[in-house]
């Protein structure tokens, strides 16, 4: 039985056992089912716990609180090699002794599947990733980039895994190949139909390899969404800041129906925010995407602080009432020096109180 | 070159490392090679002999030469089969010690416990030891209808120091190899279990190419120790019974300080050390060169 | 070397170093490599780089993993003595001088800090080294603190904090050493994400008031297009091109140039010129503007992902080519689309979300105004012009 879905029923973990305090959960218990063909990424900070709740998955750690499924099997006890899954792990693992092409299929022969059927296999998952001119070397006197590829391809070779994990699998390879490897990657999971998860810190990789992006912090899981959905609707402050580079500006204001004041000017809003909660900062979150630079006298008016080049795109960093906030410089735009007005695009502005979005009722 | 000034003053440094090397193994040195060159027919009435004495060492025929041709082969086939208990050995105690956890730390010590022995001291237990009158072990064998007496039959005494070394020095390969096996990432384990592979695949694919470094280590360590030996056996058997246990170091003790041959045996000692150094040579060439080979092919 | 060379030579920095800090008036400080080169046995790590880096200035030194950006490092550090050719501080050659005796600090893709020692004395132990006054090296280390934001950890150990807080301990102690050269080798790769980005805005700023010369070894073209200042483009060992990085960026000499600082990688095709047409692809063409001057024969054209357009109206200005859709990610800000054209890979960015289907086919223009021309041995035959572009 291929694939399937992963549920994680209740699932937590505290390294302090049963009856912990909540501090001492590196994973507070979550719920969420995993569906089979979807690729997942978790993304967050160091010690957000993704690579805690990918352990758990592939099984080496069992967690102290809740159920796992792969499928309708109950799979929380049972050890990572009865558990069906594929790994690729952050630095190459490779078999020094064995040619790449034993490397590759080397899951396979365990597994008892006939020399026959590995090689037409090993052959596909080398042309797939470019091996197939090594598959006669050695593995061990490669460049880390082939051998990070060879990982890869372990991990591919399987078609039968109920998922793919990948633990930050493009660190140790150069920005070039990078590009290769994550839309190859992408490739394949449109042609396997795998339940795939791959762990990053790297919005990045995060935002182009998965169709749905966990963003966790802290132990939590903030927001699960499509890269779109994240980049525009970001339902906490913190996935605003995470999600984008740079991140999404964050500006404290007082927010009355449609306007939100910053020191003494009005910014519009689209929607109409009467009902909210008194005594909780209160914050209006823009991306620098949507912020355009304009001259002195349009829009809000700022203090330019400093342009980035940034080759494709410019981006002005600038303060308004003494907050930091950076827009975007259209391109036939003469930079303006000192004094300058940011646009801002009512429909893309969010209202966060207390870290949170509140949705504003559109008139 | 263009910064010999700066690199000059750190000569300096090395000039005191020098001088007590110089002291300490080239006088003596010269003075071996003094003796291995000269004939005496008196006190302090030296004069010279040539190769003379090294003739005799290694022709067969002389009575010199006939008991290093024993004494030599002796040497050799106790090395080889030293390294081919002690390494195997070695490997397999430590990939059964605890990596992790409370138990790493006592274990190292038990494991550590034979090498922190004095030399005469481990002869002397192991002399107490196997007797087959007052020794534990000696008489358990005999009591099991075994023919055991080391001072008497030759493969007593072979086994007896055979398993004194083992007993001795399998340690210190354990340690190397726990240091190796300790080295390899948790990443290559998951993934090999991941994939499916048994235990013996683990070791030989993942666990033996990990260690190659520090095998060579361990047998080049292991191989000049045991064919050095001398304390043990001295202790145990003085090389006895007959010539069964007299290795090169203790013929050539016999010979310079028992017989007060002293050419005879400067002549020897340097041909024993150039044994070492030969063997040791070739062996590190063979490895670094099979390892460079192995890299640069493209 | 002449020995007189090197008994003349006193290290300039050391009076400062004791000093507070600010460079003494009309003082300029430069180093300068003249074909600098660097060989173990046969391998050539470093061949023939000449560069030369001013006071104050950011110098980024941009190539892939083993383009020989460590070495170039090393050899600027005196950590290593180059096989052939001179480097010159301030115009005393130190070729030979050894790290010890010049004023550097190093910062390195690992966080290394002294393990035993608090975060105070761990920032504070260049200027223990070099014998600076208690209260002064309290200051200065408190400065340091401050700006990088370790004031609350300062009693701690290395261990105790978190990869970024390890490598702002690192930073910091090269900071206050007021190094003549501060010399980073990917400082930021082992740190997340989002961390690189913030550090990353405020390396500069920071070390700027030091008058230091700043090189900063990356991997990474965005990270060098952040930090400004003038890119030093390596290539199997070779410096391919130095200038201001944004020129650096509009306008690469060569394709080894080009290649180095494209994210995402360079849109690559093989053209050739016959007369007033252009055969490309099994097609042929009017000759697009740029190659009018070039001489016949064979051509390699380069553009970048932002150039290459999807979706605009045909016109006489642009030149269209029909491919087809392998990938699209979505970062949400930008989509890059992978393309195949012929037998080549491209990729398209666009602003804003465009979710085009893998397998189907599109229409995609290139700007001649914006294409590099390389001729067969790899050298920009034509391109944009800088003023053009800026």
């Amino acid at each position: 039985m291929p694939g399937g879905r992963i549920t994680l029923d209740g699932i937590g973990h505290s390294y302090a056992g049963p009856g912990a305090s909540e501090k001492d959960y590196a994973l507070h218990p979550m719920h969420h089912v995993w569906e089979q063909g979807v690729s997942y990424a978790l993304l967050g900070p160091s010690g957000c716990g993704k690579t805690t709740l990918l352990n758990i998955i592939s099984g080496l750690v069992t967690p102290s609180e809740g159920r796992l499924f792969f499928g309708d099997r109950d799979v929380t006890y049972l050890p990572t090699e009865k558990r069906n899954i594929a790994q690729v792990f952050q630095f190459p693992v490779i078999y020094d002794t064995m040619t790449v092409a034993q490397n590759l299929a080397f899951p396979l022969k365990n597994r008892g599947m006939p020399a026959d059927r590995i090689k037409i296999r090993v052959g596909e998952v080398a042309e797939l990733l470019g091996l197939t001119g090594d598959l006669a070397r050695r593995a061990r006197g490669l460049t880390a980039d082939a051998k990070q590829k060879i990982s890869l391809g372990r991990g591919l070779v399987r078609e039968d895994v109920s998922a793919v994990l990948f633990d930050e699998p493009l660190t140790v390879i150069d920005p070039g190949l990078k590009w290769e490897l994550r839309s190859k990657l992408r490739q394949v999971h449109r042609a396997l139909d795998l339940l795939m998860i791959y762990v990053t810190h790297d919005q990045v990789e995060a935002l182009t390899f998965a169709d749905r992006v966990v963003v966790m912090k802290d132990g939590r899981v903030l927001q699960i969404g499509t890269p779109v959905e994240l980049f525009e609707r970001p339902e906490h402050t913190f996935v605003g800041y995470f999600i984008g580079s740079p991140g999404m500006n964050l500006l404290a204001a007082e927010v009355k129906g449609d306007h939100a004041r910053i020191g003494g000017q009005e910014i519009k809003l689209a929607a109409d925010y009467a009902s909210l909660p008194s005594n909780v900062p209160i914050q209006i979150g823009i991306r620098p995407d949507h912020a355009m630079l304009a001259p002195d006298g349009k829009g809000v008016r700022v203090r330019v602080e400093r342009i980035d080049d940034l080759g494709r795109t410019r981006l002005a960093r600038v303060t308004v009432d003494g907050q930091n906030l950076i827009a975007t410089v259209p391109p036939d735009l003469a930079v303006p020096s000192g004094e300058a007005g940011v646009i801002l695009d009512p429909r893309r502005i969010h209202v966060y109180a207390n870290d949170r979005r509140v949705e504003g009722a559109v008139r | 070159m263009n910064n010999k000034v700066l690199n000059n003053r750190a000569w300096f440094f090395v000039l005191p490392v020098l001088l007590i090397v110089l002291f300490s193994a080239l006088l003596p040195l010269m003075t071996v090679i003094n003796y291995s060159v000269q004939d005496t027919i008196g006190p302090n009435a030296f004069f010279w002999n040539g190769a003379g004495w090294f003739r005799d060492v290694l022709d067969p025929t002389t009575p010199i030469g006939a008991n290093f041709a024993g004494a030599l082969k002796r040497n050799l086939v106790f090395s080889a089969i030293i390294l081919v208990i002690e390494v195997p050995l070695g490997i397999a105690i430590s990939l059964c010690m605890p990596r992790k956890g409370w138990k790493v730390g006592p274990t190292l010590v038990v494991v550590a416990l034979p090498l922190l022995i004095p030399y005469n001291v481990v002869g002397t237990i192991w002399q107490v030891f196997a007797r087959n009158d007052i020794g534990l072990f000696g008489y358990a064998i005999n009591a099991l209808g075994i023919d055991y007496n080391y001072s008497l039959g030759p493969t007593s005494a072979w086994i007896t120091v055979i398993i004194m070394d083992v007993w001795h020095w399998t340690s210190l390969v354990v340690l190397l190899c726990f240091a190796g096996l300790k080295a390899i990432p948790d990443a290559f384990y998951q993934a090999a279990r991941i994939d499916g592979a048994s235990r013996w695949s683990i070791f030989v694919n993942i666990e033996l190419p990990k260690l190659r470094r520090v095998l060579v280590i361990a047998i080049l360590l292991r191989f000049m120790a045991s064919f050095m030996i001398y304390t043990e056996p001295f202790v145990l058997t003085g090389g006895g019974p007959g010539n069964a246990t007299t290795f090169i170091s203790i013929d050539l003790v016999n010979m310079a300080l028992g017989q007060l041959l002293l050419g005879q045996s400067a002549a020897l000692s340097l041909i024993y050390e150039l044994i070492i150094l030969a063997i040791c040579w070739i062996f590190y060439t063979a490895v670094t060169h099979f390892e460079q080979r192995e890299w640069t092919r493209e | 070397m002449e020995d007189g060379a090197l008994g003349r030579f006193v290290p300039p920095s050391c009076g400062r170093c004791l000093g507070v800090g600010a460079r003494e008036e009309g003082f300029r400080l430069e180093l300068r490599l003249e074909d600098v080169s660097y060989q173990v046995g046969e391998d050539v790590h470093i061949a023939d780089a000449s560069a030369q880096l001013d006071a104050g200035s950011m110098n980024v030194l941009l190539g892939p993993t083993l383009a020989g950006k460590t070495t170039l490092l090393r050899l600027m550090a005196g950590l290593d003595k180059p096989t052939s050719g001179r480097i010159l501080l301030d115009g005393q050659d130190v070729t030979g001088v050894p790290v010890r005796k010049r004023s550097v600090a190093m910062v390195y893709q690992q966080f290394v800090n002294y393990p035993t020692l608090s975060v105070y004395e761990n920032i504070a132990s260049p200027l223990r080294v070099a014998g600076v006054a208690r209260d002064e090296a309290e200051r200065r280390v408190q400065e340091a603190a401050r700006l990088l934001g370790l004031t609350p950890m300062l009693r701690r150990t290395p261990l105790e904090l978190s990869g970024g807080q390890q490598q702002r301990v690192a930073i910091a102690r090269a900071l206050v050493k007021q190094a003549d050269l501060v010399l980073l080798d990917e400082p930021l790769a082992n740190l997340d994400y989002k961390l690189r980005e913030e550090l990353r805005a405020e390396l500069p700023r920071l070390f700027s008031a030091t008058g230091s010369i700043l090189v900063y070894a990356t991997t990474e073209p965005s990270e060098a297009l952040l930090l400004g200042g003038r890119t030093l483009t390596l290539w199997e060992g070779r410096i391919s091109q130095i200038g201001p990085t944004a020129d650096v960026y509009r306008r690469p000499v060569s394709l080894a140039a080009a290649r180095v600082f494209s994210d995402p990688p360079l849109n690559e095709l093989s053209v050739s010129k016959v007369g007033t047409v252009l055969h490309a692809f099994d097609r042929t063409m009017p000759l697009p503007a740029p190659l009018a001057g070039l001489a016949d024969g064979t051509y390699r054209v380069g553009f970048r992902a932002e150039d290459l357009r999807i979706g605009d109206a045909p016109s006489d200005r642009l030149i269209g080519f029909a491919g087809k859709v392998t990938v699209t990610e979505l970062t949400g800000s930008e989509s890059f689309v992978h393309i195949d054209v012929g037998p080549e890979n491209w990729v398209s960015v666009l602003r804003g979300v465009h979710d085009l289907e893998p397998g189907a086919p599109v229409e995609v223009a290139i700007d001649p105004a914006r294409i590099f021309v390389f001729d067969g041995t790899e050298k920009l035959a034509a391109g944009p012009s800088l003023k053009k572009a800026a």
